[in-house]
């Protein structure tokens, strides 16, 4: 009898069991696992005026340690772009021994934790580190100085824009090359005119992914940063030096910036990426 | 047929680039936390390896790995049931929130925990006028992993369950199974591979992170140090190979992540080919 009444209730849609059980699972773990936790931020907050927020996310230390933070991170995405668009095309396009070795490696930094990341990358590239020395004599200095937080950002970062290209690239038809190279256009012409813009939603989606990771990242670059106030710190060190001393509020006010700009980027890359998805399958375009 | 980039000379540098900068920026790391490792031979190896204070963090840490695991294997199969069995309001939504803790900090993420549950926070004065400590121990260390490791099994089913479609499981309702004789006997079949695999990024993330659990651990050495916080202690503390020896351990656990990604998708494509 209740069976019966529970599938005359359900929408006729609705052959499969299970709706209410894991509906009610997955709101009950996303309200107290990631939803409950980020309110204590706005009820920790809510006791300051708007001027000792704004004085207090606007501190000098605090703003260097921004400018550090996106500079670095824009340098680590830019790389990362680069890189991740040569990987990717060389992925998908090319045979060669060792292949599936150079594929699966790319997948490293996310398997690494960061924080072996970062003592690792301080080693390597301190004075007496096999890069420190290689680079010493050059007058370049990494360990300690803003390009060794750029360096962690985009170690940590690399698999974004490889994953992201790769799928797209091998699902383009070897037609468009072929009619690109037959029309007389050379190689780096027809990857400029033809490959580019088809590649550039996934290229942008990665890159802005890799930068907002960046802006994020802790633990590989605190080892090597320096943590120099108004030079080398990083605002999610920032957040961590304020909890050391006690001061959650100013800690919190802080955490709310990164945590609006983050998710800001994430929402509008988003909306981006679901525009362009529009424009390739649905609109006439 | 010709394709772009197909001339030997370019096809050449590009390959070269490629190794060249992976073996620069990915294999050198590796190679280099194995090489300081064992920089004082296998014996200091070993003597690192079985000190009290690491053994400790690798009980720690596997401990609290093992309660994350269970938590968000469940949760991320009811998540991708839902949101790939039923149409309903809301259902881009959830997507979307799920992947809340990709783009948050895990310092981000260790602070609005330790002000929810800390001695001044709304459920921690609570907790602690009732004698339960969760921040600077082990419930606490619990709680950050699981919140920053929570969208990965459900990141994997997904997309599978969606491209599968729902018809084999509606068949086996409408011959009469129940709801968990369906999950069990028909879908389960179909996703454990990307299960597997959701685990063991669970896995990997969960004994790695150091961000979020630094802030709530409070780093008390043989009690609440995991092992990414003993390497950063044992770092600090100018012991390097000793650092090294715990991070080449976590390194293995890396090492053993991007092998099972492979095998799986040799076995995919292997499947593909077959059929």
């Amino acid at each position: 009898m209740n069976r019966i009444a529970s599938l005359t209730a359900a929408s006729p849609k609705r052959v499969l069991p299970g709706f209410g059980l894991s509906l009610g699972v997955t709101l009950l773990f996303i309200s107290l696992v990631l939803l409950l936790p980020l309110t204590s931020l706005v009820g920790q907050l809510s006791g300051l005026s708007l001027a000792e927020y704004w004085a207090i996310i606007t501190e000098g230390r605090v703003v260097a340690s921004y400018l550090v933070t996106i500079g670095a991170a824009a340098v680590a995405a830019l790389f990362n772009a680069l890189f991740g668009l040569l990987m990717a095309w060389v992925l998908v396009r090319y045979e060669f021994p060792g292949k599936r070795l150079l594929d699966a490696l790319m997948d490293l930094p996310f398997a690494l934790p960061t924080a072996v990341a970062g003592i690792t990358l301080a080693t390597l590239y301190s004075s007496n580190g096999w890069m420190g020395q290689l680079l010493a004599p050059l007058g370049f200095e990494v360990a300690y100085t803003w390009v060794g937080i750029a360096l962690a950002m985009g170690f940590t970062s690399i698999p974004f824009v490889v994953r992201t290209v790769q799928p797209v690239l091998e699902d383009m038809p070897g037609e468009v090359d072929e009619a690109a190279l037959t029309l007389g256009a050379s190689d780096a012409m027809a990857f400029r005119r033809v490959i580019l813009p088809h590649l550039w939603p996934a290229l942008v989606t990665g890159t802005g992914l890799a930068f907002v990771r960046s802006l994020g990242e802790f633990g590989a670059v605190i080892f090597i940063a320096g943590n120099m106030p108004y030079e080398t710190e990083i605002t999610s060190l920032m957040i961590f030096v304020k909890l050391q001393e006690y001061d959650y509020v100013g800690a919190s006010a802080i955490a709310s910036v990164v945590l609006a700009v983050s998710l800001l980027l994430l929402l509008v890359l988003n909306l981006w990426q679901g525009r362009f998805i529009r424009r390739l399958h649905g609109g006439k375009g | 047929m010709q394709r772009i980039g197909d001339s030997p000379r370019v096809r050449r540098v590009l390959v070269g680039l490629a190794i060249f900068f992976s073996a620069l920026f990915l294999l050198l790391p590796l190679v280099a936390i194995f090489a300081q490792a064992f920089a004082e031979g296998l014996e200091m190896f070993w003597a690192n390896l079985s000190d009290e204070y690491t053994l400790a963090a690798i009980g720690l840490t596997l401990f609290v790995a093992a309660l994350t695991i269970p938590v968000n294997l469940v949760f991320g199969v009811f998540l991708a049931w839902l949101v790939t069995r039923f149409a309903f309001p809301g259902r881009r939504l959830l997507q979307t929130l799920i992947d809340i803790p990709f783009a948050v900090s895990p310092v981000v993420a260790g602070l609005v925990y330790l002000l929810l549950y800390g001695r001044n926070g709304w459920i921690g004065g609570w907790l602690d006028s009732h004698d339960i400590q969760i921040m600077f121990a082990w419930p606490g260390i619990v709680l950050v992993t699981i919140f920053v490791t929570c969208p990965f099994v459900a990141r994997e089913l997904i997309p599978l369950m969606q491209a599968q479609g729902a018809r084999e499981e509606e068949a086996a309702v409408t011959l009469g199974a129940s709801g968990w004789t369906v999950f069990r006997r028909v879908t389960l079949p179909n996703i454990k591979w990307a299960l597997l695999y959701g685990v063991i990024l669970t896995n990997a993330r969960a004994v790695g992170e150091f961000g979020a659990v630094s802030v709530v651990s409070g780093s008390i050495r043989g009690e609440t140090n995991t092992l990414p916080l003993h390497v950063e202690l044992l770092y600090q503390d100018y012991n390097t190979v000793g650092a090294f020896t715990a991070a080449a351990l976590l390194a293995l656990i890396a090492l053993f992540t991007l092998a099972a990604k492979a095998f799986l998708e040799w076995r995919a494509t292997r499947r593909e080919n077959a059929a």
